[in-house]
């Protein structure tokens, strides 16, 4: 049925199309030859066409614009023909001979237009008569159609302010009456046009009705483009006449469109000394209005020219641009019920845009603003509507984008409750562009009261908002935590005891944050509060005054039970590496007991806790490497601490794990720039327990593969012994190293042995620094020399 | 073959010449033969002058039992062709018994002649003027001439000329009003005999075109230039009438036809040059 009804309206377009083309061809005869009364004739049979009440807006369209051209031509011809003698008066009376009263009054309208121009009488007396006439079409369509050719071929022709038309009198207002009248009845037969047909098809009638809106807004248009139409004559004339007409039609379609188009056709600087009149209309449109659309559109706007700055400004605190809006909203709040509270949002997102923009000072509009979203936003469910959580971002993301500055958004006391109403999900997606901000613009949150607050506002990312545990270990999770890591690691006072509230602060926050969140919010706390340390180490002699408050201890102690909270997880690993972390800060500060307890811990951490084998080497590669820095420890802890570090390094469940681990121990008794630990027997002996354990790995490899295994555990020796000879080891002797080549070799040789191209490389490479080193001479050089290789 | 055409052909040639021939406004008017000539126009109570002249032809003389001039305003009905019936009848002896030798003029004067009805050309009926002049003779037969005229009267503004009203439409439903800011004039239709009527569709105008709503005011004009008219004459001595109507049309959706007549009076005016 409905292809059928399309192709039937083809064919009728087509036919018309036909009928038009064929009666345009007679009438271009006549007017090469002339001929005015065939012209006339052909014209008015052509035009008949547009009778047609067969086709859609849309193909009606196009026929007429076929028609139009036509018209232009015969337009043309009359003015030749004014020109050849004859009258324009008797012309203008000739046309309406015609019978039928379309093509008359088309007609009509083209040779008003030569009317005008000759100037043979007042433009404003022949407009009057041509939209007056026009209302013999009362056919919605076919009216709307002739209208919007009068509307066409009179713009240029209004008796305007400089215009060639003007008259002596005030004839901007015949101009500007005209214009009102031809929009006004062309909004009625626009409006008139949802009653034509079946109800069945409304839905369809409405989508076309919805595409001739244009027609009617183009009146608008040149209303705006009327030279006389000064602030003053809008004020009393224009909007109020437009604004009776909207109203009355009572149209939804209508209301809203020509809303918009008063808003977007008139100059800015009218709005705003119309405000109120224009926002009086808003609460009598039809309530199925979309109101709020046209508020935020209003809002933009005006927020765009507050935003040209300057003079500008003082117009908008003079007529007080943002009580009346405010009031206006409210207004529209309150009489649309069924206001979904997305557009309520919307309303308040594009009204603090606009505060943002006009009264940037104003942090009190903008609270209040956020204070009437709340109490809007109270009376319903938490939301889960898309578009509204949606709209709510954009609402709290607007104070930041314009102060770029975080501080400013923690004064405002009903932020954080706008925020309550967040589902999860958005509330952590707010929280990232809180925190993406404060990074963007590297804003400094220097008090513990800021960062409470901030935290407070942030609290979707720092722990979980309900009892529901899905398995966020996801990428989106880690993202998240990333950037609460990263925000931690921003935060920064310069008083120290001020950043150690901070650092309280945070950690109460993060504390809550369970599990999954821990490993990533402790590292940068942990790294903030050992930064403030190495901060108070350069300064603790001259602020010794107040010693009470601020000192690394205290540091430590809360470090201490921060990384407590890691092993509960659990996270060994993490918390052994950070107690590592500390005790070397410990170290830098001189505490050997705060030191001592931390190396404790992580012992404590390694022997309870890490159970997986190579978590295990990788912790005592850890332990042994900070073991080593390490200086503040007297003898006794020192050898406890280093006596357990190779314990743990021989029971390395792998040999050739063990036997690193093992000649690494080596390094924690000898440092160069201490004297104290200069311990070359126990260097010796680390060395030769490594070769006994590399001696035991050949073997069991022979036992199990039948092959000797890989060599490479006595050429990373055979560094080590070359290493601690270049540093004047007294035990390390030439001897001994001749001995460990001897045996790298015969080994490498051996019946068993499997070529292995890295060892040889290896092995190669580490002769090559032995040449290398004989070469440069001086003592390094004498002392290699005694090496032969 | 000459005789022959001799006997036929008039023996003289008759002209009627108006004093105020070539001022006088000619109008153009339809002969029974479909021609259309231009002959001059007159009012009411006007002087009719002018001349007649008789040229014999060719040498021979005509011998005449005198010479008159009358002035006629007949109607003539069609179903009763060829019988007028003379409402006007005026004569003027222009000469005596006698003969013509040669060509003669003869001066003839109608003063301010009673002429209460405009010429006048129907379906049904035809009103006229003439001049007719008669060279009487004996058995040879009279010979006559006729000139025709025409004359249209001036009415004064009627002294009623409110607006009208009509209203068409279907009870409950629609009612469409119709007002004509003046009564005498506009639209038209028919034109009747007194015991033949017959109605004849001057124009169809198209005023308005879709539905209108409640309260809406539709602007009409309608210039009747275009169409052959005459000023509305009513009861022409008891013989005829012609009376002019608007009749409006209402079409609705199923292509009902709803009618409403109203009689307009026509009436001509002094022409302001």
């Amino acid at each position: 049925m409905i292809a059928d009804g399309v192709e039937d309206e083809e064919k009728w377009l087509s036919a018309g199309i036909a009928g038009l083309q064929q009666n345009a061809f007679y009438m271009h005869r006549a007017l090469d030859s002339n001929n005015l009364k065939d012209a006339l004739k052909y014209s008015a049979q052509m035009l008949s066409e547009l009778r047609t009440s067969r086709l859609s807006p849309h193909k009606y369209y196009e026929l007429y614009m076929r028609a139009f051209d036509e018209l232009r031509k015969l337009e043309i011809f009359f003015k030749e023909e004014t020109s050849r003698g004859c009258s324009i008066v008797e012309l203008y009376e000739l046309v309406q001979h015609a019978g039928n009263i379309l093509p008359r009054l088309y007609l009509l309208c083209t040779v008003g237009s030569v009317y005008i121009k000759s100037k043979e009488a007042p433009a404003k007396d022949v407009l009057k008569d041509l939209v007056e006439m026009c209302r013999g079409i009362e056919h919605p369509l076919r009216g709307l159609f002739l209208r919007s050719y009068l509307s066409q071929v009179s713009r240029d022709k209004l008796p305007d302010i400089g215009s060639e038309y003007e008259g002596d009198a005030d004839t901007v207002m015949d101009a500007v009456e005209f214009v009102l009248q031809n929009f006004t009845e062309m909004n009625k037969l626009w409006v008139r046009m949802q009653h034509q047909g079946p109800t069945r098809e409304k839905d369809k009638r409405e989508k076309e009705r919805s595409e001739l809106r244009e027609l009617v807004g183009k009146n608008l248009h040149v209303l705006s483009q009327i030279e006389g139409v000064d602030l003053e004559m809008y004020k009393e004339i224009v909007l109020p006449r437009l604004l009776e007409q909207i109203i009355n039609c009572k149209d939804e379609l209508a209301q809203y469109y020509l809303m918009d188009c008063i808003i977007q056709v008139f100059p800015d600087e009218y709005h705003l000394q119309t405000l109120e009149t224009l926002l009086n209309a808003c609460p009598q449109l039809q309530s199925s209005v979309d109101v709020k659309t046209v508020l935020s559109r209003l809002m933009e706007r005006l927020s765009n020219y507050a935003a040209t700055g300057g003079e500008v400004l003082t117009e908008f605190f003079q007529v007080e641009a943002f009580a009346k809006l405010n009031n206006a909203i409210g207004k529209v709040i309150e009489a649309q019920d069924s206001l979904p509270i997305a557009g309520v949002v919307t309303l308040y997102a594009s009204l603090l845009t606009f505060t943002l923009q006009v009264h940037p000072d104003r942090l009190d509009y903008v609270d209040q603003i956020l204070g009437a979203c709340v109490l809007k936003l109270s009376e319903r469910e938490k939301l889960d509507d898309n578009k509204a959580t949606k709209q709510i971002v954009a609402l709290l993301s607007a104070p930041l984008d314009k102060y770029k500055d975080i501080d400013t958004a923690l004064k405002l006391s009903n932020y954080p409750r706008v925020m309550e109403f967040l589902n999860d999900g958005t509330n952590k997606e707010m929280a990232n562009v809180i925190i993406q901000n404060i990074m963007k613009n590297k804003t400094r949150i220097s008090t513990a009261e800021k960062v409470d607050a901030l935290f407070e506002l942030i609290k979707g990312l720092i722990r979980d908002l309900d009892e529901v545990h899905n398995d966020e270990l996801d990428e989106d999770f880690q993202e998240e935590q990333n950037s609460v890591a990263r925000l931690i690691q921003m935060l920064h006072s310069d008083d120290p005891e001020e950043m150690l509230k901070i650092i309280n602060t945070v950690r109460k926050h993060i504390l809550t944050g369970g599990a999954k969140r821990l490993p990533y919010t402790v590292p940068p706390l942990i790294f903030d509060s050992l930064k403030l340390v190495r901060r108070l180490e350069g300064q603790d002699e001259s602020a010794s005054g107040d010693e009470a408050s601020t000192t690394p201890k205290k540091i430590f102690q809360i470090v201490a039970q921060t990384i407590e909270a890691l092993t509960s997880i659990p996270a060994p690993e993490l918390a052994l590496a950070l107690y590592l972390q500390c005790a070397e800060a410990a170290n830098d500060s001189d505490l050997e007991p705060v030191a001592y307890e931390f190396f404790t811990q992580a012992y404590i951490l390694y022997e309870e806790e890490i159970t997986d084998s190579k978590a295990q080497v990788t912790s005592i590669h850890l332990i042994i490497g900070t073991l080593q820095r390490m200086h503040v420890f007297g003898v006794e802890n020192r050898d406890a601490l280093t006596h357990k570090a190779t314990g743990y390094s021989a029971k390395l469940l792998k040999k050739p794990d063990q036997c690193r681990a093992v000649y690494a121990c080596s390094h924690m008794f000898w440092l160069d720039e201490h004297d104290s630990i200069r311990d070359g027997e126990r260097v010796l002996l680390c060395l030769k327990r490594a070769i006994r354990i590399g001696n035991a790995v050949q073997q069991m490899s022979n036992a199990t593969k039948g092959n000797s295994g890989s060599v490479v555990l006595f050429i990373e020796i055979l560094n080590k012994y070359l290493y601690f000879y270049e540093k004047g080891v007294a035990q390390i002797t030439v001897e001994s190293i001749q001995g460990l080549i001897e045996l790298i070799r015969s080994e490498m040789q051996g019946d068993g042995s499997s070529s292995d191209p890295a060892a040889d490389a290896f092995l190669a490479s580490t002769l090559r620094y032995i040449q290398f080193q004989k070469d440069k001479g001086g003592a390094v050089g004498e002392k290699y020399k005694l090496i032969i290789v | 073959m000459n005789f022959i055409i001799g006997a036929f052909k008039s023996a003289c040639n008759i002209s009627v010449t108006f004093s105020d021939g070539r001022s006088r406004k000619q109008v153009p008017l339809k002969k029974e033969n479909g021609q259309t000539v231009m002959v001059p126009l007159f009012q009411s109570k006007e002087n009719i002058t002018g001349t007649i002249s008789i040229e014999p032809v060719s040498g021979k003389k005509v011998e005449h039992n005198g010479i008159k001039i009358e002035l006629l305003g007949q109607i003539e009905m069609y179903f009763d062709k060829g019988n007028f019936y003379d409402f006007t009848s005026l004569v003027r002896e222009l000469d005596v018994p006698g003969e013509i030798y040669e060509r003669k003029t003869f001066p003839f004067e109608f003063s301010t002649v009673e002429m209460p009805y405009e010429t006048y050309n129907g379906v049904n009926v035809r009103l006229r003027y003439v001049l007719k002049v008669t060279i009487s003779r004996g058995y040879a037969g009279s010979i006559t001439e006729y000139q025709d005229f025409v004359v249209r009267n001036f009415s004064p503004l009627p002294p009623i000329n409110n607006s009208i009203k009509m209203e068409v439409g279907i009870e409950d439903c629609l009612h469409i009003e119709f007002e004509y800011n003046k009564s005498k004039r506009r639209e038209s239709t028919g034109s009747g005999a007194n015991t033949h009527v017959e109605t004849e569709t001057l124009a169809k105008f198209e005023l308005m075109d879709g539905a209108p709503v409640r309260g809406e005011s539709i602007p009409i004009r309608l210039f009747l230039s275009p169409y052959e008219m005459t000023p509305t004459y009513r009861n022409i001595n008891n013989k005829f009438s012609v009376k002019y109507y608007l009749n409006l049309v209402l079409v609705d959706e199923e292509d009902r036809r709803y009618f409403k007549q109203q009689e307009i009076t026509i009436y001509r005016l002094v022409e302001a040059s």
